[in-house]
């Protein structure tokens, strides 16, 4: 594999390190199952792109793009806390609505980026040698913050509140805390940084298409599931971390099968894989079993 | 504990990793070992597989071939699809890039974008995008300067409205069913818009979110159209049967731009020959592999379109077809 095919898989497996956080949040700490973010993904990318191309400095569209990520997630929160709708429906309802809206924010089904000034930009090479590294490099940058960021969150009074109210709702209203509240604070910092991860996207891709926001969710889920398995944990700071390396692996699963040519020489194509990373998943999940019970055993 | 759950699942990673490093140092001593010891390799990629842009691929393909350029001779032609996910085709975008492809065929207008967002030197040779002006891929139909140039699949909509006057000479106006979320279905709609209102024709949209819509969308436009036109629209064209079934129950004839449409129940269809389309895409490729600089050649646009017509549907959608329209006809279905 070349350093650039590998340094694209971890500037991909990076972007979506912030959408597995936000799965991390809604899914796990606040069990509320959350397809928003098939919807607020390229809602970030919209709105990123969109301010981008009239000229915006890249850093207030990035964060433009994040706060519309949030405002999604709270619509989400509060179909559900206040007009009772259940989470997964609610959820559905936000995704489908984020279809129509996100085509009404681009104007068109596409809008490209290439050629305008993003984030990356100030720092890029004139004749853009630095780029394969310096992009990650800089991801890299915002997930270090965001993960940071969360884990001094989650030890804070609200943070605790916030976790309290996932692990057991009536038991956190009983303590006190306004569960309602928590729960739209969650899903607005969830899908705020599924959408940051939106809005880096687009600036790395070359533009914002309809069809981004496609399976961001079972990504999403899948880097969580990876990530626990091979990390599992209940400090957050290990959770977080958690995720983050199960981000990166899974893009680095789908680098492997692209790459590899001793998986095409056993007659494996292109068209295989999906499938070629579902089994990899699959003996991610796997193999720290069998390995548990062989010890077991022999122990 | 932890460190051996890791373990297990990284050490499989970076065998297969390993692997594949051990298995293309061996591609490439096979490589050094063929006469020629410049092997190009030319990469294709598209974003999602179906059969026009399958059928684009063969076309690269069989140019290659008949230029010269024999697979594991002296040169190497890799395929990669990104499946519809635009975060592999950015990821695919990075292998070919990383490998020092002599040139990137991106099929698509993601997989371009994709190409295009991540080199500045590697040429890059689009197809099957509509407007790459719009797509920002080149700043014009002029040769573009930059590593970029291509051929797009735009149709010019003149001969197509010229077919739907020529089949039924009193339309007043024109049903056009689509997807919104397909860029190039919903530029052909404003263009169509604009291009009609010169013939004092009216266009309706029926846009189908989904291909569970397009019965809906198509049965949206009765009484108020004389006509459905399509075109290479992904979401008509896999449901184009259930456009069938409004078109035959309510008379109302269909006209498509797709070639295929004809063959599934369209009366008539003057469309894009996708095949050519590969080939007028590899003749440029060629070009670059000669030496050509990928900058110094325009965008063209493609050149080939064929009539496809369909006797059964038109009997059954009470049109008559004219014997001159018969004639130029690449193929008639009886």
């Amino acid at each position: 594999m070349s350093s650039i095919a590998l340094f694209g898989a971890l500037e991909i497996g990076l972007i979506y390190a912030l959408v597995s956080l936000g799965v991390l949040i809604s899914f796990r700490i606040l069990d509320f199952p959350d397809l928003t973010s098939d919807g607020s993904f390229p809602l970030g990318g919209a709105v990123c792109a969109v301010c981008l191309s009239s000229g915006m400095n890249p850093w207030l569209a990035t964060g433009l793009g994040m706060l519309a990520g949030a405002c999604a997630g709270m619509v989400t929160a509060w179909l559900h806390v206040s007009l009772k709708i259940m989470q997964l429906l609610a959820s559905i309802l936000v995704m489908i609505a984020l279809y129509s809206i996100n085509l009404r924010i681009m104007g068109a089904p596409n809008l490209p980026l290439i050629g305008a000034d993003t984030v990356f930009t100030p720092f890029l090479a004139s004749d853009f040698s630095n780029q394969w590294w310096l992009q990650p490099l800089m991801i890299l940058g915002f997930v270090v913050v965001a993960k940071l960021a969360l884990d001094v969150f989650f030890s804070t009074q609200t943070g605790l509140s916030l976790r309290a109210t996932g692990a057991n709702s009536r038991m956190a209203r009983a303590q006190g805390v306004a569960t309602g509240k928590m729960v739209v604070l969650g899903m607005a910092v969830s899908n705020g940084l599924i959408a940051l991860g939106g809005a880096l996207f687009v600036q790395t891709q070359g533009g914002a298409d309809i069809s981004i926001g496609v399976g961001t969710i079972v990504i999403g889920l899948a880097a969580v599931i990876i990530g626990e398995t091979l990390i599992p944990a209940k400090r957050i700071f290990w959770m977080t971390l958690a995720v983050i390396v199960g981000a990166l692996l899974y893009r680095l699963f789908i680098a492997v099968a692209l790459n590899s040519s001793m998986l095409q020489d056993f007659g494996f194509g292109a068209q295989d894989l999906n499938l070629i990373t579902a089994l990899l998943v699959v003996l991610a999940l796997v193999l720290p079993q069998a390995k548990h019970k062989l010890l077991a055993r022999k122990g | 504990m932890n460190k051996l759950r890791l373990a297990a699942p990284v050490a499989a990673l970076l065998l297969v990793m390993g692997c594949s490093k051990t298995a293309d140092s061996q591609d490439q001593n096979t490589a050094t070992a063929t006469p020629s010891a410049d092997v190009k390799q030319v990469a294709i990629t598209a974003i999602v597989e179906h059969p026009a842009l399958d059928a684009v691929r063969v076309g690269v393909e069989d140019e290659l071939k008949d230029a010269g350029f024999i697979q594991g001779q002296n040169i190497k032609v890799v395929f990669q699809s990104a499946q519809g996910n635009t975060a592999t085709a950015g990821q695919i975008a990075k292998k070919f890039i990383g490998d020092k492809s002599a040139a990137i065929v991106a099929i698509g207008t993601p997989s371009a974008q994709a190409v295009a967002a991540s080199t500045r030197d590697i040429p890059l040779v689009f197809a099957a995008v509509t407007d790459p002006v719009a797509a920002k891929l080149t700043p014009s139909w002029e040769a573009s300067g930059t590593n970029v140039t291509g051929v797009s699949d735009a149709l010019p909509l003149e001969p197509q409205i010229d077919l739907i006057k020529a089949l039924l000479p009193n339309v007043k106006n024109i049903g056009f069913v689509y997807s919104p979320g397909e860029v190039n279905s919903t530029t052909i709609f404003e263009q169509l818009k604009t291009t009609l209102a010169k013939d004092g024709i009216g266009a309706i949209g029926a846009p189908a979110q989904r291909t569970a819509d397009v019965t809906t969308a198509a049965r949206s436009l009765l009484g108020k159209v004389d006509v459905i036109y399509s075109t290479t629209d992904n979401n008509v064209v896999s449901a184009y049967e259930s456009l069938y079934k409004v078109g035959i129950e309510n008379k109302l004839p269909l006209i498509a731009s797709d070639p295929d449409s004809a063959k599934r129940g369209a009366v008539a269809a003057l469309g894009a020959n996708y095949y050519d389309m590969g080939r007028q895409t590899g003749k440029i490729v060629v070009r670059i592999l000669n030496g050509e600089s990928a900058g110094a050649i325009a965008p063209e646009k493609m050149a080939t379109f064929d009539l496809i017509l369909n006797k059964k549907s038109a009997a059954l959608m009470g049109i008559t077809l004219p014997q001159a329209i018969i004639d130029s006809a690449k193929e008639v279905i009886e």
